[in-house]
């Protein structure tokens, strides 16, 4: 949490000090208050004794009084002005600051916290310390001097008065903790059996056809029912315990004025004393409203607390992939990429995904990759565009390590379509126009007819001006992958990568994808992974990969002949005499 | 099929008041309790309206003690009164609030069961129009939503409304011109208030949609890591996340400044009466000789007074988030429902007719316009065609998760729109592309709701689907528990969600996809273990891989949502038409 503070700006701390004198101020004129009323009730006593009463000092006093009512009000209102600017700039700059390093990540940090969680930290967790700051900068500083001051101020009227508001403090004290005791462990289990019931009922919806299938709608209503009797019966242990906490509050504030007024029946013996009780029975609650702040500080901060550990987990994590200083000036639409000796292994595994893969794709070739789920097929090219590091030995792209290239310049020469179609809000058009591509319209439109989506993109709305709505929800899984391919061809690169792109596309289009790519960008390397044998039958070079290591390299014929693995993949999806 | 996702839909007062009164009429088995708690709410309230006025009568002792009276016998014995008092109330305000607990939890527990029986009895057709998301919402946040704000707004109103009058009677009993005082400052101190009040919503909505909007674009860019940085487009979106983000800055920086802002208003009207009532009381003790115990009484009052009043506007905000929370859950709970006829059939053979059957997931589309076929017990049925053709539609159909437009689907002769829903299910097993597998052993994955099946028969079945001795290499064998921990991959679920295919062990078989999304290698395993699922049971198969269909007795070629060629593999190739394309387009580049 103080680590996180850390990042208040100087413009801050003087505010904060601002912030500071203004309480002290604020406490000062609340205090002040009961003084001007001790006065008048002095001035009233007048009259029992038979003295004139002056109204004028009455009507002063009171005016005294009305003052620092709206001093304290507009010490307060310039108070909230600067403490939730404080907060919001705070939590403004932290956000960004995280969001930019989660940019830099890669996939290695991206999989280490999950995408849902990175997600949660840097909106939710963020959130939480701001409303924790702005509760607590107002109760912080508050309480403490609240407190002091108004004991300071009944210290020496009476030890009779000031035991009993101490009793009422402890009273205070011990009732709370007893009932954060209580609650609190059921709270966090309130989180879990939540779940529970998340979970129990988006189970009930995805195999709802299932469930409808085996006739098993009653099992999973008594599934439910059980995980709905154990929340219900957590809600109420806390209910009932929370349910303490008002009339409690109630009945020592209540128990403390009556206190003071039967003690006041014994001590009270001249007018000024009576004045004292009226003035301290305003002190003592002012007291007990201190502690009450105090207390909240402590329930708040351990949320908070625990958002800040999030927050900073994310902050201190040294980013894995380092950029290097090479700048290829000479984007020449080709490139030759050589693997020598690679080795992967994720960051803390034992076993390596990869091992020692080595060959070489030269000027305009196409390389494809096949292999079983798991053979690793996919961390391979990932490699290409560091999206990981390998591990032991290097990738070289024109002669170069890609570890050298300045990361720019390497995204630069890399067209890259992921396993599934990724799209961004916005329309069409900034999709395809998306980070440096720099394509223009004719490029833009050329790129969708190759990537075979000028059938549906000219059958939206407004053509490639057509709105996409959050994640692409209003196209379809294929239109998507289109879109996506598009992407990667309005960016001319020197090499491309398909990362198994081609599986959401049915035969045909597949088929007409790949040979208007050819055609299209013929002096491109391009990377293809694939599932069908169809798909990558043409390539110029074949790598099989079996459990991260190469069985075999070559072309379809070479390949069917000396590699058991490519034969029995290949069978499983032909019958013999096609092949 | 046409998703139609549910829009927000704009509170009105016409739905606050309908679904208040469908929220009433649903705690009405909570009606007694319900009255309890107002009685004790309401006892408990005069307690604390009572007290001050004693208070005010032992400082009127005291001030007469200074006079010389011995006094201390009258005061101690008020002293004893107002602590029974405040004990009582205590407790009265204690029970007030265990009771309405009970009620609200009692309420949202049957809410909750509600729902989930409710997911039971709506047709299918309802998922396909709403989000999953929508409706776990609905079960989780609206719920919860509903169950803290009405136990915190219904009770706060009531004893709120009850004070408020309460503290105003007695106002006026004490003193009528002290009681006009504090009315009238508090009506002034609220007027003052309402200026930063009326803005407030305007901000706290703004501030929420901006939230929203941070958080869709961090969720977009975030789940598109990869495409961002590649494609060095890191600058252009942090400069957009900048701009959103200052945006809520300034949003946060307003709504939290009022909100802040509000309490010391509120403390500030409190204050303002406080000391109207010192200054006002002065004058009138020292013009008209007024015991000094009516300032003290009424200094509690105007506590008691402006407090309510906040609260009562506090609970009426809460209360509108009820209303949203309640209108939400109700109109999940009105959905219509299906009807469910009554007859069952035993001791099925399994021969399939499809007479004329016409369908569409809404009436202006119709996806099968007229499919006819017969199926004779114990064949295998395959059932290809291009994405959209109505493949999965037609299983639906056979399932009865849908209703059909008109036609029939006749198993052994009966109109399966004549059986039960259950009587229907009970003839087939079903493997899909979606593996279905819940948290929990394997064991309790396999036998599923079949309590009377053995575990020798699992053993047996998994044995026969090729499955055991994957079971056995994992720690704890069949009561290994299958959670986010364990890495089952696709081919592993699918082998399991066959394996309990077998032991439901029903007459009929319908395979949609189920090898869909798995490497061809695993593939060929999938594939004997469902030749072992299908023997001597009428199958119904959907594949796009023409390859895992080629032995079937009968391939029926969907275009359209029509039969459009039908055959056996090798009569379909020969005749050169649709399939023969199909088939061949997976392999050549022509």
């Amino acid at each position: 949490m103080f680590k996180l503070l850390k990042n208040l700006k100087w413009q801050d701390y003087v505010f904060l000090l601002v912030v500071i004198g203004l309480v002290v101020l604020q406490v000062w004129l609340d205090l002040r208050m009961p003084e001007y009323l001790g006065s008048i009730i002095g001035e009233l006593q007048k009259s029992q004794f038979g003295l004139e009463v002056d109204i004028n000092t009455i009507l002063i006093n009171g005016g005294y009084m009305l003052a620092c009512a709206v001093g304290s009000l507009g010490a307060m209102i310039i108070n909230g002005f600067l403490i939730s600017n404080i907060s919001s700039r705070f939590a403004f700059n932290i956000r960004q600051k995280v969001y930019d390093k989660v940019q830099g990540f890669s996939l290695a940090e991206i999989s280490r916290f999950s995408t849902a969680s990175l997600i949660t930290r840097t909106t939710n967790d963020i959130t939480q310390v701001q409303m924790v700051i702005v509760m607590g900068m107002q109760a912080i500083f508050k309480a403490p001097i609240l407190a002091v001051w108004s004991i300071l101020k009944i210290l020496n009227i009476s030890t009779a008065w000031s035991a009993a508001v101490g009793v009422a403090v402890l009273t205070l004290i011990v009732m709370i903790a007893i009932i954060v005791v209580l609650a609190m462990p059921m709270f966090k289990k309130i989180q879990t059996l939540t779940d529970d019931i998340n979970r129990v009922t988006r189970e009930h919806l995805t195999g709802i056809r299932v469930i409808r299938a085996s006739n098993a709608e009653e099992y999973q209503e008594e599934k439910f029912s059980k995980y709905n009797n154990n929340l219900t019966k957590a809600y109420l242990f806390t209910g009932r315990v929370m349910s303490i906490l008002g009339p409690g509050m109630t009945l020592i504030m209540s128990g403390l004025s009556l206190a003071i007024y039967w003690i006041g029946a014994y001590v009270v013996k001249t007018p000024t004393d009576f004045a004292n009780m009226m003035t301290f029975t305003t002190y003592a609650m002012n007291v007990l409203m201190a502690f009450m702040l105090l207390i909240m500080i402590f329930i708040l901060m351990p949320r908070a607390i625990v958002s800040a550990k999030r927050i900073n987990e994310v902050l201190d994590t040294e980013n894995m992939i380092v950029s290097g200083e090479y700048v290829d000036e000479n984007l020449n639409s080709t490139a030759s990429v050589v693997f020598k000796n690679v080795s992967f292994k994720y960051p803390d595994a034992e076993e390596y995904v990869l091992e020692n893969i080595s060959f070489e794709a030269h000027e305009g070739e196409t390389v494809a990759f096949i292999g079983s789920t798991g053979s690793g097929k996919s961390t391979l090219i990932n490699l290409i565009p560091r999206l990981y590091d390998c591990t032991e030995g290097e990738i070289l792209i024109d002669g170069v390590n890609v570890k050298d290239y300045k990361l720019d310049n390497l995204n630069k020469k890399i067209g890259y379509v992921p396993q599934r179609g990724v799209l961004f809000s916005g329309t069409v058009k900034s999709n395809i126009d998306f980070g440096d591509n720099n394509a223009d319209d004719e490029t833009i439109k050329k790129s969708i007819s190759v990537a075979q989506a000028t059938n549906f993109v000219s059958r939206m709305s407004d053509g490639i001006d057509s709105k996409i709505s959050q994640g692409g929800t209003n196209v379809s899984g294929g239109q998507k992958q289109r879109l996506s391919i598009a992407r990667a061809i309005a960016r001319k690169p020197e090499i491309f990568i398909f990362d198994d792109s081609f599986s959401a596309l049915d035969y045909k289009t597949d088929r007409k994808l790949r040979t208007a790519l050819s055609k299209h960008t013929n002096k491109a390397t391009k990377f293809i992974v694939a599932q069908r044998i169809g798909t990558i039958k043409d390539a110029d070079k074949i790598i099989v990969l079996d459990n991260g290591k190469v069985v075999g390299i070559g072309k379809h014929d070479e390949l069917l002949k000396k590699c058991s693995v490519y034969k029995e993949i290949a069978l499983s999806q032909l019958s013999k005499e096609e092949l | 099929m046409a998703r139609k996702f549910s829009v927000k839909q704009k509170e009105t007062k016409g739905t606050f008041k309908s679904s208040m009164g469908k929220l009433f009429r649903y705690c009405r088995f909570q009606m007694w309790p319900l009255i309890l708690s107002v009685i004790f709410g309401t006892i408990g309230v005069a307690c604390q309206i009572v007290g001050p006025n004693l208070i005010g009568d032992v400082t009127d002792y005291i001030q007469e003690g200074l006079m010389g009276a011995d006094v201390l016998k009258q005061i101690s014995d008020l002293c004893f009164i107002l602590v029974a008092i405040y004990v009582s109330m205590a407790i009265l305000q204690y029970l007030q609030h265990f009771i309405m607990n009970n009620v609200t939890q009692n309420v949202v527990k049957r809410f909750r069961t509600d729902i989930s029986k409710k997911i039971n009895r709506l047709p299918l057709n309802y998922f396909d129009t709403h989000l999953h998301g929508d409706v776990l919402s609905r079960v989780t946040n609206d719920v919860d939503t509903l169950g803290q704000s009405m136990n915190e707004s219904i009770a706060n109103l009531l004893s709120n409304v009850i004070l408020f009058i309460g503290v105003l009677i007695m106002m006026f009993v004490t003193q009528w011109i002290m009681a006009l005082t504090v009315i009238v400052t508090t009506i002034l101190g609220f007027a003052f208030a309402s200026i930063f009040l009326l803005r407030a919503q305007k901000y706290f909505d703004q501030n929420q949609k901006n939230l929203a909007d941070i958080n869709a674009h961090v969720e977009e860019v975030y789940s598109g890591h990869n495409v961002v940085q590649l494609f060095n487009a890191k600058e252009t979106q942090s400069q957009e996340f900048g701009k959103i983000n200052r945006k809520l800055f300034f949003s946060g920086w307003k709504s939290q400044f009022i909100s802040g802002v509000m309490m010391p208003v509120m403390s500030f009207v409190g204050n303002l009466g406080y000391v109207a009532v010192c200054v006002v009381g002065a004058v009138l003790i020292a013009k008209q000789g007024l015991g000094y115990g009516v300032i003290a009484s009424f200094m509690i009052y105007v506590r008691l007074f402006s407090n309510p009043l906040s609260q009562i506007a506090q609970s009426l905000t809460r209360l509108q988030s009820t209303s949203a929370a309640a209108n939400r859950v109700f109109e999940f709970l009105e959905s219509s429902e299906f009807e469910n006829p009554v007859l069952k059939v035993e001791d099925v053979k399994g021969n399939v007719q499809f007479d004329h059957v016409q369908f569409g997931y809404n009436q202006d589309k119709i996806i099968i316009k007229d499919f006819s076929a017969k199926v004779k017990a114990g064949q295998k049925v395959a059932i290809v065609g291009p994405t959209g053709a109505g493949k999965t539609t037609l299983v639906n159909l056979l399932m009865r998760f849908y209703e059909i437009n008109s036609g029939d689907i006749r198993i052994d002769g009966i109109p399966t729109r004549f059986m039960t829903r259950e009587n229907v299910h009970a003839l087939f097993g079903m493997v899909l592309q979606d593996t279905w597998l819940f948290e929990g052993t394997i064991k309790e994955n396999l036998r599923y709701n079949n309590e009377n099946v053995t575990d020798e028969q699992i053993y047996n079945a998994c044995k026969q689907v090729g499955v055991d001795h994957f079971i056995q290499t994992l720690s704890k064998g069949y009561d290994t528990v299958i959670d986010d921990a364990i890495n089952l991959s696709a081919g592993q679920k699918q082998l399991l969600t066959i394996a309990r295919t077998m032991i439901q062990d029903r007459p009929m078989l319908i395979l949609d996809e189920a090898t869909s999304s798995v490497d061809t290698r695993t593939e060929i395993l999938l594939q004997k273990a469902m030749d072992k699922v299908m023997e001597g049971r009428t199958s119904f198969i959907i594949a796009h891989r023409l390859s895992t269909i080629k032995n079937a007795d009968m391939i029926l070629v969907l275009k359209d949502g029509d039969i459009i060629e039908n055959g056996t593999h090798n009569q379909l190739l020969k005749k050169g038409g649709f399939y023969a394309e199909l088939y061949n387009s997976q392999f050549e580049e022509k």
